[in-house]
């Protein structure tokens, strides 16, 4: 099976700034890819990429195995690929179905007198975040007053029904508490049940654990570790994660200030 | 899907709730509370009367046409210092043409709009491309046309002032469309109270039925998050901007036509009119949320205020004095009841 999203030996650079070297990754649709990296591993160059923010300074870029080329975020967007980001997925003054159908809006007219058709949006959006399992009382609320999990998850909902092939969802739980994190994981394996190819970028190996299906360890610019899920362990993602041998160094370490 | 249909916690938003929700709430108490008070304290007994509405109506209906765009644009996120001179700049220009160019009064009027749109147009260019504050760009616009509107006047007539303006071809034409009055009853009434309910109730059409009005909120509410979701948030800035300085270049062209001429100092310090009736009907300052409608109702406040206080025999010169004291109040009204309504929403 063709990756619905490939990147093959993908290098940035900024000036004399080298973010990524050599990243290759393969992206499969239904199923959820994390990109597991700590502060600064290369993570939002990464997210940047994919999502056509910035055009790789060599490598290639394929999606459905055909190169790709992106010169800004409407060509990603055009393409298939939405990308999620932490804060900046939706506006809270305006309402739930506004939100769900900004820059999608569907509208009935013709010429100067084409109006929003709101009926419609608000049924859809009612319907489509009942599906992925949100059940909101009225569409017509500000989507402020809804708490950040389910703002996440409206933002996958809209994602996934304007027929998102790939989806990037930039660090979605990393401001939220357990419960609403849980919230936002069902919603990205309701995604990916909808043959969506996820790709869920993180610094949590216990989220990422909970959903991937496939890891890829970021740090310093560099892929420095891939893993299937059958083949790995939580510990092993934690401390591949860690820099594995720098971590029992540091527990070793502490375990000895204690002891004093 | 029984559930989409019917929904047993709809209930639970009251009526009430969902009134405090609309941004022009505010406005409407406040405008009818400013009618009871102005009413009571009449000492003409003509304040609720035909003739009192005729007059507290044609010095509201200027205001309102450039305050429902202006909400607009600060609805978008953005301010603009400069429609208040492009009042004056405006009624200068189609003055200037008529006298020293004797062209008719419809070229006159074109040209005028396509000079009213350039401006908007610079205006957010500007303010796109340099990345100011709009609060800077404009008023940087506002004090070069200030300047340029004595200048140019003075050098073309000698004096402060343009004149005779309805010798133009076609004048009576357009003084019929934009400055006459209509007699309803027993009262003369501003056909600017016309254009002003047309551009109130486009407006609101605008930002709340057309896709565009859905751009205008995401542009101010959150403008990364907007282009997120594909919005062009540049362009809706600066048609935002464009509307604003043709609303004003409109009133510009219906004073001249009314004066039959135009001061060179006309429009200076009328901006902070049209800022405080969105402002009073509930546009928040730092945008993503306000209302035509709500504009128009302070507009409306403003023309109650600049009648009612003679007509009570208070202080005049208080004018400007109860205005400031009734943007204080409005606005804090607006923002506890703006609260209040987002909290009842919560589940």
């Amino acid at each position: 099976m063709t990756a619905a999203l490939e990147l093959k030996n993908v290098s940035k650079q900024f000036g004399s700034v080298i973010a990524m070297t050599d990243v290759s990754m393969e992206v499969t649709a239904g199923t959820v890819t994390c990109v597991l990296g700590d502060n600064g591993a290369g993570k939002s160059t990464l997210i940047k990429t994919l999502s056509g923010v910035h055009k790789p300074t060599s490598g290639e870029f394929l999606m459905d195995g055909e190169p790709v080329d992106f010169g800004s975020p409407r060509d990603a967007i055009a393409k298939g690929i939405a990308t999620v980001y932490q804060d900046l997925a939706t506006i809270p003054m305006m309402s739930v179905w506004r939100n769900f159908f900004l820059g999608n809006e569907i509208t009935v007219g013709w010429g100067p007198f084409r109006m929003l058709n709101i009926k419609k949006m608000k049924e859809i959006s009612k319907q489509q975040l009942l599906e992925m399992g949100i059940d909101l009382r009225d569409t017509d609320q500000p989507i402020g007053t809804l708490s950040g999990g389910e703002r996440q998850a409206v933002a996958i909902a809209r994602a996934v029904y304007f027929g998102a092939k790939v989806l990037i969802l930039d660090e979605p739980t990393s401001a939220l508490g357990v419960r609403q994190s849980g919230i936002v994981l069902k919603y990205v394996l309701s995604a990916k049940e909808r043959g969506v190819a996820v790709v869920f970028i993180t610094h949590n190996p216990h989220h990422a654990f909970l959903v991937g299906d496939r890891f890829y360890l970021l740090n310093r610019g560099k892929m420095i570790n891939e893993f299937q899920r059958k083949n790995v362990k939580l510990d092993e993602l934690t401390m591949a994660m860690a820099g594995g041998a720098e971590l029992e160094a540091l527990t070793h370490e502490i375990s000895q200030v204690k002891g004093k | 899907m029984s559930n989409a249909v019917k929904d047993e916690r709809v209930q639970k938003t009251s009526f009430i709730q969902n009134l405090l929700r609309r941004p022009e709430f505010g406005a409407l108490m406040g405008a009818l509370a400013i009618f009871v008070l102005f009413s009571s304290v009449d000492t003409t007994g003509n304040f609720g009367q035909p003739g009192g509405i005729a007059g507290w109506t044609d010095i509201a209906a200027p205001i309102g046409i450039v305050a429902v765009f202006v909400a607009l644009l600060m609805i978008g996120g953005e301010f603009d210092l400069s429609t208040g001179i492009m009042v004056g700049s405006s009624g200068l220009l189609a003055g200037l043409i008529v006298t020293e160019l004797g062209l008719d009064i419809w070229t006159t009027i074109a040209i005028v709009m396509v000079f009213a749109a350039g401006i908007g147009l610079l205006n957010g260019w500007l303010v796109v491309t340099t990345g100011l504050p709009s609060f800077i760009v404009t008023l940087a616009t506002f004090f070069v046309l200030r300047g340029l509107n004595l200048a140019v006047t003075k050098g073309f007539t000698g004096t402060v002032r343009v004149s005779e303006t309805d010798k133009a071809a076609n004048y009576d034409q357009a003084a019929a469309i934009f400055s006459s009055k209509i007699d309803l009853f027993g009262a003369s009434f501003q056909i600017s109270i016309l254009w002003w309910i047309f551009f109130t109730l486009l407006a609101t059409w605008i930002l709340n039925r057309t896709k565009f009005g859905n751009w205008i909120f995401a542009a101010g509410g959150d403008p990364n998050a907007a282009r997120n979701a594909g919005v062009p948030v540049i362009r809706t800035k600066i048609i935002l901007f464009v509307m604003a300085s043709l609303a004003s270049g409109f009133v510009g062209i219906m004073v001249v036509l009314r004066l039959k001429g135009m001061q060179a100092g006309q429009g200076v310090g009328i901006e902070f009119f049209y800022i405080i009736a969105a402002a009073v009907g509930g546009t928040l300052l730092t945008g993503g949320k306000g209302s035509a409608i709500g504009a128009a109702l302070g507009a409306a406040i403003m023309g109650m205020a600049y009648i009612g206080i003679p007509y009570a025999l208070w202080d005049s010169d208080l004018t400007f004095t109860f205005l400031g004291l009734i943007l204080f109040t409005a606005v804090l009204i607006n923002s506890f009841v703006g609260k209040r309504g987002m909290k009842g929403r919560k589940k």
